[in-house]
């Protein structure tokens, strides 16, 4: 397993970037000018930190490859992001569930990180969890404001819980490059966060008079490739720049 | 689903350590702590400030512009209430 910390490093720049270029979808579509320029400022850290963790996979691979090549000339299926990045953004609500269920567990996984052996990929999550530590209260805040609303507004982000509950499991699930992580790296320990999660999202759901929802299976598979139907299109609009002009730069 | 507006809050911001906070805008939210990540969000996202006062603008007791006068133009002839008959030390910044 001598390449796992480069896989590694690439898993977490795919969830990063996938993750940017959905909110990038959002972009003028926000209902007010505030969350506008929210939502654009989280998409550009995403970036930042997609081009940080890109860089260093380059680095690690020695075969030249930048975060271009990364991010614009890979296909779809070699792409190693949790799933719940590429699901389709849906109402506003959706993308707050989504938001909480995800950075909930990012920002713990960042945390653990920063202790990490690896000095680049320590340092890279030192600065990336302050920004997911922000996203995190806001979209917290909307989740309580929303859950504990209206009628309708619980109602909604309820049923946006049902449905994003399920690409939970993943965030735990670790296989043989997170096991060589914690092993040779000091890296996160999964179940450590996902207790932890549970605990903190529990808390977090009671105030918004949220239920979690029981018995859900969980999907996974966007470590070994296997995306969702909608994740091809995603790719194609991401990419269809570098794929029509190779090479264009500003 | 209301088409009320969300209210406004002026934003303050302290620049650095040991200035004063300065009025810097305003921005709509639905309560107090939005409109703090409003404000972080529209305000700060070039290094502006350390520190950031949100007030609902509503809450603000402002003077009368009718009472300009009375307010502030016995004042004008008041020249011994400024300072300028000190001199001040080299070097002294932010006075």
């Amino acid at each position: 397993m001598s390449d796992a910390l480069l896989r590694y490093v690439l898993r977490l720049g795919d969830t990063a970037l996938v993750t940017a270029q959905r909110m990038i979808e959002r972009v003028a579509g926000e209902p007010e000018l505030e969350e506008e320029l929210a939502n654009a400022n989280f998409a550009l850290d995403y970036i930042g930190q997609a081009r940080m963790l890109y860089t260093y996979a380059g680095e690690l691979d020695g075969n030249g490859a930048d975060e271009d090549h990364f991010a614009f000339r890979r296909d779809a299926q070699q792409f190693r992001n949790l799933l719940i990045a590429e699901q389709p953004n849906g109402h506003f609500g959706d993308a707050i569930v989504r938001q909480f269920l995800f950075e909930s567990f990012y920002v713990l996984l960042l945390n653990a990180l920063a202790q990490c052996s690896d000095a680049r990929l320590a340092e890279i999550a030192v600065r990336a969890e302050k920004e997911v530590r922000y996203h995190l209260r806001y979209a917290m805040q909307w989740l309580v404001r929303l859950g504990d609303g209206t009628e309708e507004s619980h109602a909604r982000v309820q049923a946006s819980l049902d449905e994003f509950w399920r690409y939970t499991g993943e965030f735990f699930t670790g296989d043989d490059v997170d096991a060589h992580l914690r092993r040779e790296y000091a890296g996160p320990d999964l179940t450590a966060i996902a207790e932890e999660w549970r605990k903190n999202v529990a808390a977090v759901l009671a105030e918004a008079t949220l239920t979690a929802p029981a018995d859900v299976h969980m999907v996974d598979g966007g470590r070994a490739g296997r995306h969702s139907e909608h994740f091809g299109f995603l790719v194609a609009e991401m990419q269809h720049l570098q794929r029509s002009y190779p090479g264009a730069s500003w | 689903m209301t088409d009320e507006e969300w209210p406004l809050y002026e934003v303050f911001i302290r620049a650095r350590s040991g200035l004063s906070h300065r009025h810097a805008g305003s921005v709509h939210a639905a309560d107090d702590e939005m409109a703090l990540n409003h404000a972080r969000d529209t305000y700060t996202r070039r290094m502006e400030g350390v520190s950031i006062w949100v007030v609902r603008s509503d809450k603000i007791v402002a003077s009368d512009p009718a009472e300009t006068s009375a307010f502030f133009e016995p004042a004008e002839d008041k020249v011994y209430r400024h300072p300028t008959f000190y001199e001040i030390p080299e070097g002294v910044e932010n006075l």
